[in-house]
C-alpha cells in the first residue's frame, strides 16, 4: 500500500508492503544510503536513524509503524545542533576507519548529547553498546562524544 | 607513461557518463542520480560537497607524468591509489607520500580508486594488485616518492626553462614554482612540464627525510569528511539505473544445493520480479531488500545437502590431533632438539588451539552486476581488484577489457574481500538478470558462508637448562593451507609460509630450534587470510608457550624475555618500554594480573601489556592495555594510535568470543548474538606509545591484532595461575574457587 513518510523534513511516497522495513525504503527506494545494513535484527546500530529525535533501529523498524513521525538520517543530522557537533568532534579526533558503521554511531551519539548533555562514561555504554564497530574505533568514539557533548552544551550557554 | 593512463582506466559506460553529467549540471557535486525525481531532489538537497574519493574517470589530464598522478590546467590535482581504503588509512598514508615529493597539501588533492591494471598498480611486495599483509607501505614508500619527485622535477624544470633560470634555484611548494619573486602555479606550468623528457626513476632526488613536512606528521585523514554525513559509497550503495537488488540463500551445508522451493510464492510477494537458481544457491530479485528477504522467505527452499552434511567441528579436531601426531614439512631447523631435549634439565610440552573465524566485516558481502552480450560491470568493494576482473572475465566468456571493475571504499576487509567468491555469485546470478542487479548477502548468509580463517592445531616442546633458560625448542602447527588454495607458486614442497610466520622466526635465541607444518584441510570448508594472517596464529601459541618456559623457570615473564632477547635491540626496546609505561611489577589486587607479548611481524616491532581482572565467576574485564611500538619510520602517526586502538580490540573480540563451529555440516553462529563482536562498554582503554626510528617502514594494519591474545592470557596466569591454550578464553575455567 502508499505510504508517505517525513524524511529530513521531505515528504516522500513509497508503495510496499506494510511490513516492510524502513531500512530498505531510504536505501533502495528514496536512494538514501547513508543509513546502513549492517545485521537486519537490531543487533549492530548500523541503521540508526531518528525519529522524533529519538534513535530507533530502522532495520526492524516497519513502514506502517512510522506514520507522520519526524524521520531523520545521517544525511541531514548535521542540521541539528547536536549532530553538528557530533560531526565535528569525528573530524576533529579521527574517528571513523572504514566508516561503514559511522552513520550509525554519529545518530546514537546525536540523540544522546541532545538529551544529555554531560554523559558520564556508563551514560556512553548505555547508549553505544548498541552500535558495533568492528574496526574498534571504541576510544575515539568516547573521547568524541565528551567533545562534542561539552561543545554542545557551551553553545546552549548550559 | 602518461598513455598507460589513458589506456588502462575503466571506461565508464555511458549511463554512467550520462548520470555525472546530471550530477555537475546542479551544482559541481558528484553524484549518481536514477530515473525518479524525487530522489534527484533529496540529491540535490543533501549533497553540496562534492565526495572527496571518487571513481576512476576517463577524462585526461595535460600532466600526468605517471599513472598515480593527474594535473588539469586548473591546477586540480587527483591521485590515483593504487591500494585500496578498508579503514587502515592507506588512502591518506598513500597520498602523503606522493604529496611530500610533489609539494602539495593534502588539502590540495583529490583522490580516486585506481582501475583494475597490475602493471601500473602492482603491490611490489604481493606482485599483484592486492592489498593485504600489512604490504602496503612497505611497496609503496619508494614508488610513490619517487612518482611525486618526477611531477615536482618537471614542473620546476618548465618553469625554469619559462624563466630562462637554472633549475637549481627554483623551488616548489604548496602547489607553486618559485624562484626569486616569479611564481608559475602548477596548473600554468602543466602543458610545458609535459612537453618536457621524461627522467628516470632513479636519477631523481627525493628529499631528506629531515626536510619532511607531510610524512611523520598527524594528518587529517581525506576520507573522514565524507564518512562522518552519510556521502562515502562504498560497494553496497551503488545505485545504477535500472538497478534491482537480490536477496540470497546459500546451500546451509557446503556443497550442497538447492532441491525445491515455491517459486510462485516468492513471486506473490509485491516488488518481487524473479526467482533465479544456481548450483549452490537461490535469488530472489526484487525492486527492494525488503520484498527480496520476503519473497526468499516465501520461497522455502528445501537443500540436497551433498557430502558434507554431516561434518562437525569435532571431528575436524580430532582430524587435526590425529595428523599432528606425524612430523611435518620443516620450516627451520638449526641444531638438534632431539638430542638437546633428552639432555634437558626440564621438559614442558604443551598443545594450542585457535578456532575457525569469520571475518564478520560491517559491511556485509555485496556486488552489484551489470552483465551484457558484449561486456560485464561490476560495482563492489574489494581488495583484489585484477582477481575479480580476471575470474568474472573467465566465468563469462568476456575478455579482460570488457570487464569493468569499478572499486569503492570497503566497509572492512580484514582479509575476506582478497577473495571473489561474492563477485563469482554475483555474476551467476546476473546471468539470468536483464539490467543491472545488487546482490546483498544477508549477516547470516556472510557468516555463515565465509571464508574462514582456519582451526590450527600446535604441538610444542621446550627443554630448559638448569637456570631454567630454553636449549630446544619445538613447534608443529597443523591446519588448512591458505597459500595453496590462493596462491600455489608461494605453496613450495608442502610448507604453506602464511601458517609458519611467526613460529619459524620468533624474536628469540634459542640454540636449538624445529618448526615444521602438517597440512590438514577440513572436509568442504573454504579457509581464506584474516586480519593478521600468520603472525595472528603463531604469536598467541609462541608468546604464550615463552610464558609457561618463564614460569617453569620462576622467573618473571619480561626479565626471562629481555634474556633472550639481547640480540635484537629494537624487540628489547618495545618490551622495556611497554613494561616501564605499563608499571610492570607494581602491586595490583588480587585476581587482577598484567601479562605481556612481544612480536615482530610485517616489518615492525610491538610489544603489549595486558591488565586484566577474573571475577569469582569467572568473567573477564580487560581494564588496559599499553603497547609499544617500533614501526621504523612512521608516515602518519595519527593512523598508527587508530590502528594499534582498532587492531587490538579486533585481535581482543577473537580472543574473548570469536569462534565459528559447525554441526550437521552447518555453521552453528549467524548473527551478532552468535557470533560476538567486542561493544564499546567492553572496551579497555589502549594506550599507545612510538618509538622514534629512522629504519625502514614497517606494515602495520595488522601487527596490533596479533600481538594482543597472548598479553591477556598471559594476564589471567597472573591472575589466576590458570594457562589458556584453546581460544576462544572459556570463562567457566576460570571460576573461582574453581
Amino acid at each position: 500500500m502508499a505510504f508517505t513518510i517525513k524524511v529530513n523534513g521531505m515528504p516522500h511516497s513509497v508503495d510496499v508492503d506494510d511490513d516492510t522495513p524502513l531500512l530498505w525504503v531510504l536505501r533502495d527506494l528514496l536512494g538514501m544510503t547513508g543509513t546502513k545494513f549492517g545485521c537486519g535484527m537490531a543487533l549492530c546500530g548500523a541503521c540508526t536513524v531518528h525519529i522524533d529525535g529519538q534513535p530507533v533501529r530502522s532495520c526492524i523498524t516497519t513502514i506502517d509503524s512510522v506514520g507522520t513521525s519526524a524521520i531523520t538520517t545521517i544525511e541531514a543530522v548535521g542540521r541539528t545542533p547536536a549532530g553538528q557537533a557530533v560531526q565535528k568532534a569525528w573530524l576533529d579526533l579521527e574517528v571513523p576507519q572504514c566508516g561503514y558503521c559511522q552513520s550509525g554511531q554519529i545518530m546514537s551519539a546525536s540523540a544522546l548529547i541532545a538529551g544529555n548533555p554531560h554523559p558520564t562514561d556508563a551514560d556512553i555504554d548505555g547508549a553505544m553498546a548498541g552500535n558495533v564497530c568492528r574496526c574498534g574505533t571504541y576510544v575515539r568514539i568516547r573521547e568524541g562524544i565528551k567533545q562534542a557533548a561539552a561543545a554542545n552544551t557551551n553553545r546552549m550557554g548550559g | 607513461m602518461p598513455e598507460q593512463l589513458i589506456d588502462h582506466p575503466a571506461p565508464e559506460s555511458p549511463s554512467r557518463r550520462d548520470m555525472l553529467k546530471v550530477g555537475l549540471g546542479t551544482g559541481g557535486a558528484l553524484f549518481v542520480v536514477f530515473g525518479i525525481p524525487s530522489i534527484a531532489k533529496h540529491f540535490q538537497q543533501d549533497t553540496d560537497i562534492a565526495s572527496i574519493v571518487t571513481e576512476a574517470k576517463v577524462e585526461t589530464a595535460p600532466f600526468a607524468p605517471n599513472a598515480f598522478i593527474r594535473i588539469e590546467r586548473s591546477g586540480d590535482i587527483t591521485l590515483t591509489m593504487p591500494m585500496v581504503e578498508m579503514g587502515q588509512g592507506i588512502y591518506t598514508s598513500l597520498a602523503m607520500l606522493l604529496a611530500e615529493e610533489l609539494e602539495v597539501g593534502l588539502d590540495q588533492v583529490k583522490l580516486e580508486h585506481a582501475p583494475p591494471n597490475d602493471a601500473l598498480y602492482a603491490n611490489a611486495i604481493l606482485h599483484r594488485q592486492l592489498t593485504g599483509m600489512s604490504s602496503s607501505i612497505r611497496a609503496f614508500w619508494t614508488p610513490l616518492r619517487q612518482a611525486g619527485a618526477l611531477a615536482r622535477t618537471l614542473l620546476i624544470a618548465a618553469a625554469a626553462k619559462q624563466w630562462g633560470v637554472d633549475p637549481a634555484v627554483c623551488w616548489a611548494k604548496h602547489g607553486v614554482v618559485s624562484a626569486g619573486s616569479r611564481q608559475l602555479s602548477y596548473g600554468q606550468l602543466v602543458d610545458a612540464a609535459a612537453a618536457l623528457p621524461v627522467p628516470t626513476p632513479d636519477s631523481l632526488a627525493l628529499k631528506d627525510p629531515k626536510d619532511f613536512t607531510l610524512i611523520g606528521t598527524p594528518a587529517k585523514r581525506r576520507d573522514t569528511p565524507d564518512k562522518v554525513n552519510g556521502h562515502a559509497e562504498f560497494g553496497i550503495d551503488t545505485k545504477q539505473p535500472g538497478m534491482k537488488v537480490a536477496a540470497i540463500a546459500i546451500s546451509p551445508v557446503f556443497g550442497g544445493k538447492p532441491k525445491s522451493l515455491d517459486e510462485a510464492a516468492a513471486r506473490a510477494v509485491k516488488g518481487v520480479r524473479q526467482v533465479v537458481r544456481v548450483d549452490e544457491a537461490v535469488a530472489v530479485v526484487a525492486d527492494h531488500m525488503g520484498a527480496a528477504k520476503k519473497g526468499l522467505a516465501a520461497a522455502a527452499i528445501q537443500w540436497d545437502d551433498g557430502p558434507n552434511a554431516k561434518v562437525s567441528s569435532a571431528d575436524i579436531v580430532r582430524q587435526l590431533e590425529e595428523a599432528s601426531k606425524q612430523p611435518g614439512v620443516v620450516a627451520r631447523n638449526e641444531g638438534d632438539t632431539e638430542k638437546a631435549l633428552a639432555s634437558a634439565a626440564q621438559r614442558l610440552e604443551a598443545v594450542y588451539q585457535l578456532p575457525f573465524l569469520a571475518h564478520a566485516a560491517m559491511e556485509p558481502m555485496n556486488c552489484t552486476v551489470h552483465l551484457r552480450k558484449d561486456g560485464c560491470d561490476i560495482w563492489v568493494g574489494t581488495q583484489a581488484p585484477t582477481l575479480t576482473q580476471a575470474v568474472v572475465a573467465q566465468l563469462t566468456g568476456l575478455p579482460k577489457d570488457a570487464v569493468k571493475i569499478h572499486n569503492h571504499l570497503l566497509g572492512g576487509g580484514f582479509g575476506r574481500r582478497l577473495d571473489v567468491d561474492g563477485s563469482v555469485l554475483a555474476v551467476k546470478i546476473a546471468q539470468h538478470v536483464d539490467g543491472p542487479v545488487k546482490v546483498v548477502w544477508s549477516r547470516e548468509e556472510d557468516i555463515q558462508h565465509d571464508m574462514y580463517r582456519p582451526y590450527y592445531y600446535d604441538r610444542l616442546s621446550a627443554g630448559l637448562d638448569a637456570k631454567g633458560m630454553p636449549v630446544a625448542w619445538t613447534h608443529r602447527t597443523s591446519g588448512s593451507s591458505v597459500m595453496a588454495r590462493y596462491d600455489p607458486p608461494l605453496f613450495k614442497n608442502g610448507l604453506d609460509p602464511d601458517a609458519v610466520s611467526g613460529a619459524a622466526e620468533p624474536p628469540y635465541a634459542f640454540p636449538n630450534i624445529h618448526v615444521d607444518y602438517v597440512r590438514v584441510e577440513p572436509p568442504g570448508i573454504p579457509t581464506a587470510f584474516w586480519r593478521g594472517v600468520g603472525p595472528t596464529h603463531n604469536v598467541f601459541v609462541v608468546e604464550s608457550f615463552i610464558d609457561e618456559l618463564a614460569h617453569a623457570a620462576k622467573q618473571d615473564p619480561v626479565a626471562y624475555r629481555k634474556t633472550l632477547l639481547g640480540h635484537n635491540p629494537r624487540a628489547l626496546a618495545v618490551l622495556t618500554l611497554a613494561a616501564e609505561k605499563a608499571g610492570w611489577g607494581q602491586p595490583l589486587p588480587s585476581r587482577r594480573g598484567r601479562g605481556v607479548s612481544v612480536q615482530f611481524a610485517f616489518g615492525s616491532y610491538l610489544a603489549e601489556v595486558a591488565e586484566v581482572e577474573v571475577a569469582a565467576d569467572g568473567s573477564l574485564k580487560v581494564h588496559r592495555i599499553v603497547c609499544a611500538v617500533d614501526c621504523g619510520m612512521v608516515v602518519n602517526p595519527d593512523t598508527i594510535e587508530a590502528q594499534v586502538q582498532g587492531g587490538t580490540f579486533f585481535g581482543l573480540t577473537a580472543a574473548l568470543y570469536g569462534a565459528i563451529t559447525l554441526k550437521n555440516g552447518r555453521v552453528e553462529q549467524g548473527n551478532f548474538d552468535t557470533y560476538r563482536p567486542l561493544r564499546i562498554d567492553e572496551a579497555p582503554v589502549v594506550e599507545t606509545h612510538l618509538v622514534k626510528s629512522s629504519e625502514a617502514p614497517g606494515g602495520f594494519g595488522e601487527a596490533p591484532t596479533a600481538v594482543v591474545a597472548p598479553a591477556v592470557t598471559n594476564a589471567i596466569f597472573a591472575a589466576t595461575a590458570k594457562r589458556i591454550r584453546t581460544l576462544p578464553i572459556d570463562t567457566n575455567l576460570l571460576k573461582f574457587p574453581s
